[in-house]
């Protein structure tokens, strides 16, 4: 396994062997249509007779609809008809989100749009559909709702207490799910633990703020009775499943159709009740209709993630090593756990991580969902990873301060060894190969330790706080079924690769993965190119289509490189087999004797061009009579890929983090940062770097300035960006990204995911180096984001 | 809502005449009523910077200004900078960083850099960094669209001398 042929394992530069994609820093081709104003967003795509949808929000985090007037909506210039939740109702199902293998969760059964009640402030209630989307939102202003207001349970901390607002009542209470894990023997490794540190760690919720907002186009045609759906999405598939069931109609007569994406990050993969709704309304009324969320919505009503307060324990002895974790997590997640991925996931997920990269024996971890009156939360990228990183190296720091140890020097003596794989953790995950002590090795390379030490005693002297932080992190990509599939969702973790060869020599292939701007369809392309033997620029890529692409689960949990990938590397190599055998019958050799090599067939050993794979390409679609009659000559191949041995192929890396924090204002500045990621094998460094970069960006982000705010009513305070602050460029730091390659054995290709580390480990490292910061003056700040209030409050100068 | 107003105006060195709501914001009016889909809404409250067009000369917030006030303005947008060939070099320092990704804030990315390209000809990386400040890209973590102008600012300068 693993026996590709790149430049590295041939021991050549990447120049010496031509044909070599894979590790190559390739541009992407997509690059110059974005660049240039060229691409084509869902909102770009206008059809005839399109409709326009706008939504009335509710104003309530939960009250009963009393009435619904739509007249002087209706009378509005352009408006064409109005919907309720009950005129949706009749034509589309609602659905319960949970999954069979998440224990005991429970979820009420979600309209598209509700029929009586709305249960959190921004959720759709109302359609108007319009000539124009300014119509549709004049006819919106126009309508008359009236309501009961009810009170709204927000607080997550009371949500199971006496007295709670039960949201559903027939769930009985507001618990969604509840998972503990336990592992060894923990009350008896904290009584001989030399010390025990304990902390309560807040990380706050936030929301993904793609640039492009959800956007939808549904299309039904009662001529063909087929539903085409324009989406803004990353997993156009499972779309199409969701909206076949709920809406009554044959699978196969439901596509949806992707193009270009303006950033994902999880918020794109998920069912969204208004484009339900949209979808709904375009099969009542036979037209397309289109809805382009503003960024007022998509702040109301894009999933919110992060909200979790947790309580951490570790206990070590005298000598720094880790004797147990104690973990309890309690997560809010809305009124309803999204569907179909289910909202009880990034709880699920700190149980499945924390104390990840270490040797410990003893565990215990708990996780609480529970619902409350706000925009439910969902996966959002790094799902959980954040969270438990955060906490686990926060604890990890804690406990280096308190028995005196060098923080570097108590992850060396913790951490997993390079070679104790396959390992199983406390929390039941099951490693095959990483590489913490070769990440911390390379990133110490990385970064000047000593200088950074020494320039931060000489600073404190003049009253200047800079400090050094670290974060380890475990990152779980190329998910199996163990993920969705056993729960019951239609999602799948298998995905396939079409590759044919045209007359000209060149190659298109089709995948189930998907581009939202990760460079996907770029390391399909250095893929197949590889594989067939073509530069890459003759390689054509198609996603996004369910009409014209393999069946597959698209770009998510960073599985779009190690599971689309291998499939396209396997399909290339199917169709370089085929082509050499077609080649091989041609010029009377054995295949085996052959080669390709940039569109041309060679000899093996002297690299002598023999023929073209134009002149054969030419030969088998216009000439096929002068071939032998029994001559297979498929030059259309596909091959599916879905891992099998290991539930999830788990990467590593290390972060550091240096910061200023100005204790006079509380602002933290961050100066530099560095990661060492272990991806496996690179396909491309140049976009795996840019990946790090981005994903440490939304970390620092979510860990800065980031935060969903609300009152004890449940109104959401933060709705434009100029509430809900994002990073931009002047704030953020030059980053370092590092590489140690560790490729799984489980593929030919090795890949591993690398679009979540960034942000697994980020908030970590940056916490971790604010309180390194703030040590000397005795404060600790445990509760993101690390406002300058918050730093000031912990300076007690407020 | 319905009181129109005539406007002539010139886009992308084309002559525009239309009719237009009173209300009808620049980004609009350039993406529904011309077509010119380059240019994108992403907040539609002038912070995260992706309307970023050129009129008479500057860079504006395309969500910000109402197209009712442009009659006889010069309006430049990433297709007709594109088409002018004034940023090439920018353009594919874009490609050659990776400095984009989904590229939903490129337009206005490029637009605002071009800014830098007139104005700024000798910025640093901070200040390149400060000037675009009001351009939020949610995916590259902005390292690659500094590199880009940098390298950009830099090769001008050589060819300069």
């Amino acid at each position: 396994m693993n026996e590709i042929r790149t430049a590295d394992s041939l021991g050549l530069s990447r120049e010496d062997l031509p044909n070599s994609y894979i590790g190559r820093s390739v541009p992407r081709p997509n690059l110059p249509k974005l660049v240039q104003g060229r691409a084509t967003y869902t909102d770009d795509v206008v059809l005839p007779r399109m409709l326009h949808a706008a939504f009335y929000r509710s104003p309530h985090a939960h009250a009963r609809i009393l009435s619904i007037d739509s007249a002087a909506a209706m009378l509005v210039p352009g408006v064409v008809r109005v919907f309720t939740g009950a005129d949706i109702a009749k034509v589309c199902d609602p659905w319960v989100a949970v999954l069979a293998h998440l224990k005991g969760m429970k979820s009420a059964p979600q309209y598209a749009l509700p029929l009586d009640r709305a249960t959190w402030q921004g959720e759709a209630l109302v359609a108007v559909v319009a000539d124009s989307r300014a119509a549709a939102e004049d006819g919106v202003a126009a309508l008359e709702v009236t309501f009961d207001p009810l009170p709204a349970q927000t607080d997550m901390a009371t949500a199971l207490a006496p007295g709670a607002v039960v949201i559903h009542p027939e769930l009985g209470d507001n618990l969604a799910f509840q998972r503990t894990a336990v592992q060894g023997d923990v009350e008896a490794a904290f009584a001989s633990a030399h010390k025990v540190v304990e902390a309560r760690f807040v990380s706050a919720r936030h929301t993904g703020v793609t640039l492009e907002p959800r956007s939808i186009i549904a299309d039904f045609s009662r001529a063909d009775d087929t539903l085409t759906v324009h989406l803004a999405t990353q997993a156009p598939h499972m779309i199409q499943s969701v909206l076949a069931t709920q809406l009554h109609l044959e699978e196969g007569r439901v596509r949806v159709i992707c193009k270009d994406v303006g950033g994902s990050f999880g918020i794109k993969v998920h069912v969204y009740p208004d484009e339900v709704a949209v979808a709904a309304i375009s099969r009542i009324l036979g037209r397309p209709v289109k809805f382009i969320a503003d960024r007022f919505e998509s702040f109301g009503s894009d999933i919110h993630a992060r909200d979790h307060v947790i309580t951490g324990r570790i206990g070590v002895d005298a000598q720094g090593k880790i004797l147990a974790f104690d973990i309890d997590d309690l997560t809010g997640i809305g009124p309803y756990s999204v569907y179909p991925r289910t909202s009880a996931v990034e709880g699920n997920q700190v149980v499945n991580l924390c104390g990840g990269p270490y040797d410990f024996a003893n565990y215990r971890c708990s996780t609480t969902v529970v619902l409350q009156n706000k925009v439910p939360t969902c996966q959002y990228r790094a799902v959980g990873h954040p969270i438990a990183t955060a906490v686990t190296e926060g604890l990890v720091d804690m406990a280096a301060h308190a028995i005196g140890m060098d923080p570097i020097e108590m992850r060396r003596r913790n951490m997993l060894r390079d070679d104790a794989y396959p390992y199983t953790s406390p929390a039941g995950m099951r490693f095959e190969g990483l590489s913490h002590h070769a990440s911390l090795a390379k990133l110490l390379e990385l970064v000047p330790v000593d200088r950074i030490r020494a320039d931060q005693t000489a600073k404190r002297h003049k009253g200047v706080y800079r400090g050094l932080g670290f974060a380890a992190f475990i990152e779980l990509t190329n998910p199996s079924p163990f993920m969705y599939g056993i729960g019951g969702a239609r999602i799948s973790a298998q995905d396939g690769a079409t590759v044919r060869m045209d007359p000209d020599g060149s190659v298109v292939v089709a995948s189930g993965v998907t581009e939202q701007g990760q460079g996907t369809e770029t390391i399909l392309a250095q893929i197949v190119a590889h594989g067939v033997g073509v530069a890459v620029n003759k390689v054509r890529v198609v996603t996004g289509d369910t009409q014209n692409t393999p069946y597959g689960g698209g770009t998510w949990a960073c599985r779009g490189a190690g599971i689309g990938g291998e499939a396209a590397l396997q399909s290339a190599i199917a169709l370089k087999d085929q082509i050499l055998h077609v080649a091989g019958t041609m010029l009377q050799a054995s295949p085996a004797t052959l080669d390709i090599m940039l569109g041309e067939v060679v000899d093996k050993t002297t690299g002598t061009p023999r023929i073209s794979l134009a002149e054969i390409g030419r030969v088998v679609y216009f000439r096929g009579d002068t071939l032998p009659k029994d001559l297979p000559r498929e030059f259309v191949q596909t091959r599916h890929y879905i891992t099998k041995e290991y539930p999830f192929a788990f990467t590593n890396g290390i972060q550091a983090c240096w910061v200023e924090v100005d204790t006079a204002t509380g602002m933290v500045k961050v100066l530099e940062h560095w990661c060492v990621e272990d991806c496996g094998r690179v396909i491309n460094p140049m976009l795996v770097d840019e990946q790090v970069r981005g994903g440490i960006v939304q970390g620092l982000g979510g860990a800065l300035y980031e935060h969903c705010v609300y009152d004890e009513q449940g109104n959401l305070l933060t709705t434009t960006m100029a509430d809900y602050l994002v990073p931009m460029a002047a704030e953020m730091p030059e980053i370092h990204v590092g590489h140690v390659e560790t490729p799984t054995k489980e593929s030919l290709l090795g890949a591993k995911g690398a679009g979540e580390a960034g942000t697994a480990g980020a908030p970590g490292a940056l916490m971790n180096a604010i309180n390194d910061a703030l040590r000397p003056l005795g404060a600790v700040v445990t509760e993101q984001p690390f406002t300058p209030a918050r730093i000031l409050r912990a300076l007690d100068a407020i | 809502m319905s009181a129109r107003i005539d406007i002539t105006l010139m886009v992308n060195g084309e002559r525009v005449s239309r009719s237009v709501e009173a209300r009808r914001h620049l980004i609009d009016f350039l993406r529904l009523d011309l077509g010119l889909t380059g240019s994108h809404a992403g907040c539609e409250h002038g912070v995260c910077g992706a309307c970023t067009v050129r009129v008479d000369g500057e860079i504006v917030r395309g969500c910000l200004v109402l197209a009712a006030s442009l009659d006889g303005a010069e309006v430049t947008t990433i297709e007709g900078l594109t088409d002018s060939a004034e940023v090439a070099d920018l353009q594919d320092a874009f490609v050659a960083c990776n400095a984009a990704q989904c590229g939903f804030c490129s337009p206005g990315m490029v637009m605002a850099a071009a800014d830098i390209l007139r104005h700024h000809p000798t910025a640093t990386r901070e200040e390149i960094r400060e000037h675009l400040s009001g351009n939020y890209c949610r995916c590259t973590g902005y390292q690659a669209i500094v590199d880009a102008v940098e390298q950009t600012l830099a090769t001008r300068r050589e060819d300069r001398r």
